[in-house]
């Protein structure tokens, strides 16, 4: 039986910033790429320039940049409706994502996606995706394919803690095990189901990842909001799953600073508190690795305030790019329900 | 190309098939419950294992909605998988990987994505193996824009249909009517023989009605057509033999001369194949008609398990024979 359960949940923030400057600076204007994109989206889902549904990553960014960080370009991984801090973590393009959000021809999907299901086969970025745990069968293929094709590629499955209680977990977990397939599978635990908390609707002692325990893997439980150790532990697991020595389950302790999708109201005042999310904006993943960088002397101040200013235009130009991309033609409307 | 034929059975069309595009192409691997050591339950993929071993013949646990998962994510990612789910009436737990993932993917992406899976599953009533194991559910997925479904009636259309689905870069479905696998037809002795979807092909030519029937229903038509034709009825039958892409050309042609048609398929009546098929004939064929068109379909109940019970709920000549006959009445 397992003893395959591993708490990693202490906080790196007083220890030794051991990573390499590039490295940190990286994953620094990737969180702070993620922060500005969805403030963005924000913006012009209210001014009634998006349509649909936006579900906003604002304050889980620790975890697509540190599982991320740890990949090469050619895996893969599989994202959820709350997807665009994954694809912006796995290199999609900002531009491309503003314009597929609006609908646009210019985007990922010429407008024919939207939100939930951006996609980018050239960067492994098999697809968000509109059903909760729908990509966990997907990502267990890709890493079966990866496996009879002989390559080196490893499948990164993110998911939230509501798919843990889909029937697919179960299945694409087992079969990931039996098969010793390349599969990181990453829960976001950021507490809230929608609008019901994860504690109230999952039958586990304490951790999510204690269900993974049981399927013969290693099942880590993360501070989703440290980027070092969440890095780390992705970098960890990704060779160790690239060896050939199977899945795993890493569970990303995180917080959703916004509701469950633009303009479902106020979250404090129904199902959770404003004590609550005053108590994770204090755990907020950017400051606790700037501040780490800056003790570390990797960067000043001004060096990141410059960075920040910097990736603040890039976004604007992304709207910019997106407004003025044209809607796809009726003629297209056809185009692509086959090869 | 080899001129001659072979006789073979419907399940040795499915391994032939099979094989063939395994040896041919190095991405095409198999997997399903019970296809590999044991060589399916209903002993369709014997030998396949021993040729092509446990990496490209895979066994599976019992997780249909996995499985299929695993089909979809290894066919974006450059493999081509044949996914047997071993009854249709299956398909159900695996619905969502089918319908909201595999069918969508390439239309989602703005055609980045490419999903080149075959799923292989049965149909047909007629073993007392009751209401989970007997249901003809084909319809449910020719309604999903983005699959490609065949479901065809003789060991030649088997074979070619379930070839041209490995090759081709979108999801397809090749429904099996379990009843047929031991029937014998011939096959063009030919490796590189495949039959294109969206083509129907006239079983009979007649020249009185048109019997538009689909898998084993096109042997019940046949046989009935052979008790009309001594009646002096000539009936035509017409197998569609894919139900998306459809051909409906050659369906309406074929109504067009016969100026009567009856549609059969043994899938519950009700919202069927049959009410697609007969709509699409009034609406293209209206002017030619001397009679409505008429459907024939299984009964509006769960499959009975007795053997007093199960017959009469699926479609047979006898029943396909006055319905002929009700539309020469009034002539």
């Amino acid at each position: 039986m397992s003893d395959s359960l591993e708490l990693i949940q202490t906080s790196s923030d007083e220890s030794a910033l051991n990573l390499a400057p590039e490295l940190c600076h990286k994953m620094f204007e990737k969180m702070v790429t993620i922060r500005r994109f969805e403030e963005a989206v924000l913006e012009v889902y209210t001014q009634g320039l998006m349509r649909g549904l936006a579900h906003l990553y604002i304050g889980q960014e620790a975890s697509a940049v540190g599982i991320c960080s740890a990949l090469n370009d050619d895996d893969y991984l599989t994202s959820t409706h709350r997807g665009h801090g994954h694809l912006i973590a796995k290199g999609g393009k900002v531009d491309r994502m503003m314009a597929e959000m609006m609908g646009k021809v210019d985007g990922y999907n010429r407008g024919k996606g939207g939100t939930m299901h951006i996609a980018d086969m050239s960067l492994g970025i098999l697809g968000a995706n509109g059903i909760v745990g729908g990509g966990m069968g997907m990502a267990t293929g890709a890493a079966l394919s990866a496996k009879l094709r002989g390559a080196d590629q490893v499948a990164v499955c993110f998911f939230g803690d509501g798919a843990i209680n889909q029937g697919a977990f179960l299945e694409s977990a087992n079969i990931a095990s039996i098969w010793d397939l390349p599969v990181i599978f990453v829960c976001e635990n950021n507490q809230y189901g929608e609008y019901t908390a994860a504690k109230a609707v999952t039958a586990v002692k304490e951790h999510i990842a204690e269900r993974a325990a049981g399927f013969d893997m290693p099942a880590l439980v993360v501070d989703g909001n440290d980027t070092v150790t969440v890095y780390e532990t992705a970098l960890k697991m990704v060779e160790r799953a690239r060896s050939g020595a199977g899945p795993c389950f890493i569970e990303n302790k995180t917080y959703r600073y916004r509701g469950h999708h633009v303009g479902d109201g106020d979250s404090e005042k129904t199902y959770r508190t404003q004590e609550e999310t005053d108590m994770w904006l204090a755990k907020d993943p950017i400051p606790r690795l700037s501040r780490r960088m800056l003790k570390a002397g990797m960067a000043t101040e001004a060096e990141l305030k410059s960075i920040d200013t910097q990736i603040t235009q890039q976004v604007q130009d992304a709207v910019d790019f997106a407004k003025q991309s044209p809607y796809p033609t009726a003629d297209e409307v056809t185009d692509h329900v086959y090869v | 190309m080899s001129m001659s034929n072979r006789e073979i059975t419907y399940g040795e069309a499915v391994r032939e098939a099979i094989a063939e595009e395994m040896r041919l192409d190095d991405t095409v691997f198999f997997m399903g419950e019970d296809v590999a050591v044991a060589g399916g339950v209903f002993k369709v993929t014997v030998g396949l294992l021993d040729e092509f071993g446990a990496n490209r013949v895979l066994d599976t646990p019992i997780s249909e909605a996995g499985i299929m998962g695993a089909g979809v994510g290894a066919a974006l990612t450059g493999m081509r998988p044949i996914v047997e789910i071993m009854f249709g009436d299956f398909i159900p737990i695996a619905m969502d990987q089918i319908v909201n993932q595999a069918a969508k993917m390439c239309y989602m992406t703005g055609g980045q994505a490419k999903v080149p899976l075959t799923i292989r599953t049965t149909i047909g009533a007629g073993r007392s193996s009751a209401a989970q194991h007997s249901q003809s559910l084909h319809a449910w997925l020719a309604h999903i824009p983005g699959i490609k479904v065949a479901i065809p009636s003789t060991p030649a259309d088997l074979k070619g249909l379930l070839k041209t689905a490995i090759r081709d870069d979108n999801p397809c479905i090749i429904y099996e009517d379990k009843l047929m696998y031991s029937m014998k037809g011939e096959v063009p002795d030919d490796s590189d023989f495949t039959i294109p979807f969206g083509v129907a092909d006239i079983k009979r030519e007649g020249t009185d009605v048109s019997l538009v029937a689909t898998s084993s229903m096109v042997q019940t038509a046949l046989a009935a057509a052979n008790i009309l034709e001594k009646e002096g009825i000539s009936a035509e039958v017409v197998d569609p033999r894919s139900l998306s892409p459809l051909d409906t050309d050659t369906i309406i042609q074929s109504v067009i001369k016969t100026s009567r048609a009856v549609v059969i398929d043994e899938a519950y009546q009700s919202y069927g194949i049959t009410g697609e098929l007969a709509s699409i004939i009034h609406d293209e064929a209206f002017d030619y008609l001397d009679a409505p068109v008429k459907r024939i379909g299984a009964m509006d109940v769960p499959v009975p398990f007795s053997p007093g019970l199960e017959p009469s709920t699926i479609p047979d000549e006898d029943k396909i024979v006055k319905t002929v006959q009700s539309l020469f009445r009034d002539v």
